[in-house]
């Protein structure tokens, strides 16, 4: 893999962007070998609601500046926070999800509409495990840029979720997975 | 082997005070540093220590000096109003001497200032927040790792000095998560305070040895009679206003410190024995001006990074030898400018040394930080 990668889920609070990052560096923290990794958020005071934003940064050797600098994969689930796209590394890729980002932001880079909300919710019947649907479709982009092993990913969100949660959960990383095995960029 | 672990910064805080056999923390939440509270809650119980949520800040100190004079290495940890509040027992606890750890997780101030955004704006504070002459010491970590081995250091220092010992983190550290290799237990030093070598009867609490200035301190419950004050007081801990009493305590708060100022001061120097110019940054802004010095030297410039681990005692001599190569030291903190004071007081004069502040939540940028450097090659 290249020096560093990196990553940032971006939505409003309450949506589990954070948790979404958490899991990613967890599983690159504890169940890949030789990576270093640093996972930040930002966020607002309130508890649902207002811009959050979470980022992971992975990278081969000890990583300084623990910030995206030009974030190669993007996963937006609001419109509002659509504003982050302009930092993405040329050829990365951003996806948004299809339901709350209804105009596309133009972007230099590969862009995917996605029905992660819809997803999480029709198929799997609970919009609270949108996160999973986003941390699948995440999962699927960085198993092909060879970043991060999908079942690491998994293992990750066996360990983090409540217990009693596993079974949704797993479904809904599955579902995301697929849903980006199976899209095209616009 | 080293357990790997993954952590918040506030996370590795709390396990590291724990390894350092903290055993009491007294906490009222406030963000950012409530995690803290949270994994002391946690653990505190299962390990056999006492964790307790106290009515606001001013009582967690104080149950923080109280735990610590009955036996127990005990830590308290807050950020901005909550550090305010904390001052007037922390000037306490630097009197009668307590050994007690403060983490300040540094947000926005003044006042309730930005919650949830990341500053460095307490660094004077940490030094003469409370009022009157003390000693300080005060460590800023910059990684994860980091702030699980400050905490132990801190609570060596604290044992060790008999005082209070502040960490001073930042929001962004103490939310940021990375790996951390958990040393295994009996890989590091781990200190306690000195006890009193003689009866009771015997035991003149304040009578501090000559060769360290520390006086050995007895735990409540022990046996020993002592009387803990915030006034000036004489060897027996009672107050004294008698000129020589006074001057001759007060005087050694400082001195305890300013004497052991080599054992105590940390730094981190990167590349910069050949530099011209000298980056001098603490906390995670440290991480930005690395990114930056290395991308510098890649583009042939001599340009070095000096981290102060310990802000106080301040690392003056070693910034003093720097400047007599460097020819321009900057400055970057999060703050109007509050450390690059120290450095220009350490340099004399031999460097310029430029201010550049960042007051409105975020970090330095590398490419800032580069910027800043291209301004002056």
């Amino acid at each position: 893999m290249r020096s560093r990668y990196e990553i940032r889920f971006a939505g409003s609070g309450g949506q589990g962007n954070i948790l979404a990052a958490f899991i990613t560096a967890k599983a690159a923290a504890l169940f890949e070998k030789g990576l270093y990794v640093a996972q930040t958020q930002t966020y607002g005071a309130e508890a649902r609601g207002g811009k959050s934003q979470a980022q992971v940064i992975i990278s081969r050797e000890e990583i300084d500046y623990p910030k995206v600098i030009s974030p190669n994969l993007q996963i937006i689930l609001t419109q509002q926070a659509c504003e982050y796209v302009d930092d993405t590394i040329l050829g990365g890729r951003v996806i948004c999800d299809d339901y709350y980002v209804h105009t596309l932001p133009r972007v230099d880079a590969n862009l995917y509409s996605l029905p992660i909300v819809r997803t999480a919710r029709e198929k799997l019947g609970r919009e609270i495990v949108t996160n999973m649907v986003a941390l699948g479709c995440a999962a699927r982009v960085l198993e092909l840029d060879e970043i991060l092993r999908p079942e690491s990913i998994k293992q990750a969100i066996l360990e983090t979720v409540p217990k009693g949660t596993e079974d949704l959960n797993t479904r809904a990383f599955e579902e995301g997975y697929d849903l980006f095995k199976h899209s095209q960029h616009l | 082997m080293p357990d790997v672990a993954f952590w918040q910064g506030n996370q590795a805080i709390a396990q590291g005070a724990l390894a350092a056999g903290c055993m009491f923390f007294a906490g009222y939440p406030i963000t950012p540093s409530s995690d803290i509270m949270e994994e002391m809650a946690k653990e505190l119980p299962a390990s056999g220590g006492r964790f307790i949520q106290m009515e606001d800040e001013i009582g967690s100190i104080a149950a923080t000096i109280g735990g610590s004079i009955a036996g127990l290495k005990s830590m308290t940890a807050s950020s901005g109003p909550g550090i305010s509040l904390k001052q007037e027992n922390l000037g306490l606890a630097y009197m009668a001497e307590i050994p007690l750890v403060l983490v300040n997780v540094m947000r926005g101030g003044p006042s309730t200032g930005v919650p949830t955004k990341i500053s460095q704006m307490d660094v004077m504070q940490a030094r003469w927040g409370c009022h009157g002459d003390h000693g300080t010491i005060a460590y800023s970590p910059s990684s994860v790792q980091e702030c699980y081995e400050i905490a132990i250091k801190a609570f060596n220092a604290a044992e060790r000095y008999r005082q209070p010992v502040i960490i001073l983190s930042d929001e962004v550290l103490g939310h940021m998560r990375e790996k951390v290799f958990v040393p295994p237990a009996g890989s590091y030093a781990v200190a306690n305070r000195k006890r009193p070598g003689v009866k009771p009867e015997k035991f003149v609490p304040y009578l501090a040895d000559p060769e360290d200035d520390i006086p050995p301190m007895a735990s409540f419950g022990d046996g020993y009679r002592w009387h803990v004050t915030g006034l000036a007081h004489n060897d027996f801990g009672f107050p004294s206003a008698r000129e020589e009493e006074v001057e001759k305590n007060i005087t050694r708060l400082v001195r305890k410190i300013d004497r052991f100022r080599d054992d105590i001061v940390e730094y981190e120097a990167y590349e910069v024995d050949d530099a011209d110019i000298v980056v001098v940054s603490y906390g995670t802004v440290a991480r930005s001006s690395i990114t930056a010095v290395k991308d510098a030297r890649k583009r042939g410039l001599k340009v070095g990074h000096f981290r102060p681990v310990t802000l106080w005692p301040f690392p003056d001599k070693e910034i003093f030898q720097i400047s007599k190569r460097a020819k321009t030291i900057i400055v970057p903190e999060l703050n109007c400018g509050q450390m690059v004071l120290e450095v220009e007081r350490a340099v004399h004069g031999r460097a310029k040394v430029i201010k550049k502040g960042l007051v409105n939540g975020e970090v330095f940028m590398p490419e800032q930080i580069s910027s800043f450097i291209q301004e002056v090659a």
